[in-house]
């Protein structure tokens, strides 16, 4: 039973033998689920345990649940019950039929329910001091619960705006103005001013809502001028954050479980930013304040270079020739839901002994890992995907690197031109295979508004159209030609 | 007055603890790790039940209802959470042996 609560009812608490009894059973439960989703996250780390990982999660969450319902102080259970059918009804629909393309924004989504689920109860907690009369939490109470509603207010906000965004509810482009860090920066000040105050005087009731909407609108600001392809490290920054409030939570209740499992979900978060981070060979702050892919209008070298193109007949012809072909997907391949052609053009490929492989690089997709379940999803085998880390060395013994809605990951520019906004970013040597097919819509510059020398290299084919036309076609053909034989 | 001291140890050998397991996860599988982890942390369920619980003469409405959104995301993020995951997962296979 958490310290705080205990301080609440302390009145109305004679300790009996049946409180004992409830405390214990508290305690096991609750370091017993510690350990569940410890194992769960080790579990978690190669496919063929992973699903193991999962269920012991859920039983781990289970047995938390059930030792906080026979919690000493819990007498009332309508509006318990009235949380879990709406939550429920909310959670599951969106597991069950939500695409795997909306993953991301699904994330982004929970990160908003978690950071909501924070900021809530730290309010209640807050407004059931003045309620129980002891009006002065002790300074370092408040100073987490402070810290709680200002991460979760702000990571609730913030998570839906990258919601909206990736959802195209709102436009996806980043919004700058002038002055933009300067005013954010005010307004996260100001909130921190605000919860100084509350820690010492936390008498000054006013002022918590005024933290609270502080940080809410930090959250919307932040957000702002964040573009599509920055959202892999956005979304799992929030992640962390909503894991930290939850932690803060726990210091607040004196609470070891939501201690362990938000520095968990905290951890997990932090490291699957910076991952990204240096996927895209940028730091943090470059990435919350930089407005990435969006002002390169310096880039104005407007020499006329030519490209090859190649139509999807003579593109098959020369995989067919080919003994081994890695495909490089990109967020583009998503949009244009060509995955499941993908996989026949994978079929038709593999029927022929030609030893066919996926390029995945880390920021590939909307979020840590997408391309992977999208790949997964379109039933290709998790062996055939490969990190980039893993199979750069292959690209010169490679035939044919097929570029399929990706763009900026394979720009060599970002291994030698320093003028380049991407040099640094490590990529995938496309370029170093025999022949690169690309499939491109047009020739318009990508994401980061950087014109991709690849397309104008001499081995560099280029398949004009959509994605999914263009998948399918070479499939076709490949069938055709089988069928001929 | 609270002592603060052991739930920073806990806190700090957690997060090591953490950052350690989850080095080692696959990077093929990070989308279902995020969806898991958000799933964990909606653990924070059990202090919003607690808050949604009080007796009514140690709690108010407005506490009750903040309580009962709280039990709402949080209980959105364990059920959706884990399921998603699992779905995930599973589609995840390896290539079948025969040719």
């Amino acid at each position: 039973m958490t310290a705080l609560l205990s301080n609440i009812l302390a009145a109305a608490s004679e300790s009996s033998a049946g409180a004992e009894v409830q405390n214990a059973l508290g305690v096991v439960t609750s370091v017993f689920a510690a350990v569940m989703f410890i194992l769960a996250l080790k579990w978690m780390s190669a496919p063929a345990t992973a699903r193991r990982g999962n269920l012991v999660g859920e039983i781990g969450m289970a047995a938390a649940i059930i030792g906080a319902l026979l919690g000493a102080h819990v007498v009332r259970y309508e509006w318990i019950v009235v949380g879990f059918i709406l939550g429920t009804l909310i959670g599951a629909p969106m597991a069950i039929w939500m695409p795997m393309t909306a993953v991301p924004q699904r994330t982004a989504l929970s990160h908003a329910f978690g950071a909501l689920a924070a900021a809530v109860v730290g309010t209640a907690h807050y407004h059931l001091f003045f309620y129980a009369g002891n009006a002065r939490p002790h300074p370092v109470t408040m100073a987490f619960l402070c810290l709680e509603v200002l991460l979760g207010s702000l990571t609730f906000t913030g998570s839906l705006m990258a919601a909206g965004k990736l959802q195209d509810l709102l436009p996806g482009r980043p919004m700058v103005y002038k002055g933009q860090n300067l005013i954010n920066l005010t307004i996260l000040g100001a909130a921190v001013i605000c919860a100084g105050m509350l820690i010492f005087h936390p008498q000054i009731q006013w002022l918590f809502p005024v933290l609270l909407v502080l940080a809410a609108l930090f959250g919307v600001l932040l957000i702002l001028p964040i573009g599509g392809a920055d959202m892999p490290t956005v979304i799992a920054l929030l992640n962390s954050y909503a894991g930290l409030s939850a932690s803060m939570m726990g210091f607040v209740l004196d609470n070891k479980l939501l201690i362990i499992a938000g520095a968990l979900d905290g951890a997990s978060g932090l490291i699957l930013s910076i991952i990204m981070c240096r996927a895209m060979n940028r730091s943090f702050a470059n990435v919350l304040f930089g407005a990435f892919g969006q002002v390169q209008t310096s880039v104005a070298t407007t020499e006329k270079k030519t490209v090859r193109s190649a139509t999807p007949d003579e593109a098959a012809q020369i995989m067919e020739a080919a003994q081994s072909v890695i495909v490089i997907p990109g967020y583009g391949m998503a949009v244009a839901q060509a995955q499941h052609k993908v996989r026949e053009l994978y079929d038709q490929l593999s029927k022929r002994g030609i030893d066919v492989k996926f390029a995945i690089h880390p920021v590939a997709g909307r979020m840590p890992g997408h391309m992977n379940v999208l790949l997964a999803e379109a039933e290709i085998p998790y062996d055939r995907l490969v990190e980039m880390d893993q199979i750069n060395g292959d690209f010169a013994q490679c035939d044919v690197a097929l570029v399929i809605g990706a763009n900026d990951v394979v720009n060599p520019a970002a291994r030698h031109d320093k003028g380049s906004p991407i040099y640094g970013m490590p990529i995938l040597d496309a370029d170093r295979a025999k022949t690169v097919m690309a499939i491109k819509r047009t020739m318009n510059p990508g994401f980061a508004g950087i014109e991709n020398e690849l397309y104008y290299a001499d081995n560099c084919l280029m398949l004009f159209g959509d994605a999914k036309a263009v998948v399918s076609g070479l499939a076709k053909e490949l069938a055709d030609g089988a069928a001929n034989n | 007055m609270p002592t603060f001291g052991s739930h920073i140890y806990v806190f700090i050998l957690a997060a090591f603890l953490g950052l350690e397991v989850i080095k080692r996860v696959s990077p093929l599988l990070h989308t279902p790790l995020m969806s898991l982890t958000n799933a964990i942390s909606a653990i924070s369920v059990i202090a919003a039940i607690e808050v949604c619980g009080l007796d009514k003469e140690h709690t108010t409405p407005l506490a009750t209802v903040l309580g009962t959104i709280a039990v709402t995301a949080a209980v959105a993020n364990i059920v959706g959470g884990f399921m998603i995951t699992d779905r995930m997962l599973k589609m995840f296979k390896k290539r079948e042996v025969k040719k």
